[in-house]
């Protein structure tokens, strides 16, 4: 059972400076934790304290933001491709109200995706 | 690590056109050059997914489709760019926070004022901002 992952340069301090890794699991979080098991640190860079999925990152499952997936709870299968890349965001305004606007961006997209008649 | 920012006058003019078409909602978008030349040469302007005067985010489909085109490349984000509308262009706390490209050059362009922009370009690593020297070429461009 593998699963191929590609890290982010940011990232890439956990690998050994490797740019693809190999996990194995059943769901996002089992992944990730099979992940950090290998790659200390790893899961801190992707998971929250109060365990959600940072905002500070884009994870992908083949060609879907893992945001449109169920996140933590995304299934996986054997031969998946999970891609991860740093979220691209800032603007002059401050850190708390961005915070405040990102956190409420999820249900957004899942919005726009449950809206989309083409999946 | 470089401490100068070397960029064609072409690709700033077409940066400092999209910050002005989105004005005053923040513009933002990514530069691609080959790995490791430390050279700015694919302009790519990106949607502000979040539409805002203060904020400013890539839609995350399409970052994944610009990121893999650069891959297939062999590219990789030189530049990253975006606009302040009503601020300097100085990287912001929000800014500092979400810098994740380590190796980019992060530009700023303020479009506060109607009649010029301020242009400044960055490091940022670790959440250490380091103010870096543009280097505006023209360059030759082969037919």
């Amino acid at each position: 059972m593998a699963i191929e992952v590609r890290i982010p340069t940011i990232l890439r301090s956990y690998t050994g400076g490797a740019k693809i890794v190999e996990g194995a699991g059943d769901s996002l979080s089992a992944l990730i934790d099979d992940l950090d098991a290998k790659h200390n640190g790893l899961k801190g860079r992707l998971i929250t304290p109060e365990g959600g999925l940072h905002r500070f990152v884009n994870i992908y499952v083949n060609d879907e933001d893992v945001r449109f997936l169920g996140a933590l709870d995304a299934k996986l299968s054997d031969g998946d491709s999970i891609t991860i890349l740093p979220a691209v965001a800032g603007g002059a305004l401050g850190f708390a109200a961005a915070a405040a606007l990102l956190g409420r961006h999820p249900s957004n997209r899942l919005a726009t995706a449950s809206n989309s008649t083409e999946g | 690590m470089n401490d100068v920012l070397t960029i064609d006058s072409a690709i700033v003019d077409a940066i400092v056109a999209h910050a002005r078409r989105d004005h005053p909602d923040e513009a933002c978008g990514v530069v691609a050059g080959p790995i490791g030349s430390d050279l700015p040469a694919r302009l790519i302007p990106m949607d502000n997914a979040a539409r805002s005067m203060t904020f400013y985010e890539f839609d995350s489909m399409e970052q994944l489709r610009v990121w893999r085109e650069m891959d297939d490349n062999d590219e990789e984000p030189v530049v990253i760019y975006h606009s302040h509308t009503a601020t300097e262009a100085y990287p912001s706390r929000t800014d500092i926070s979400f810098a994740g490209e380590p190796g980019a050059h992060y530009l700023l362009v303020s479009t506060r004022e109607s009649d010029s922009e301020e242009i400044r370009s960055f490091r940022i690593v670790d959440g250490v901002v380091t103010e870096e020297e543009i280097n505006i070429v023209d360059a030759t461009v082969d037919a």
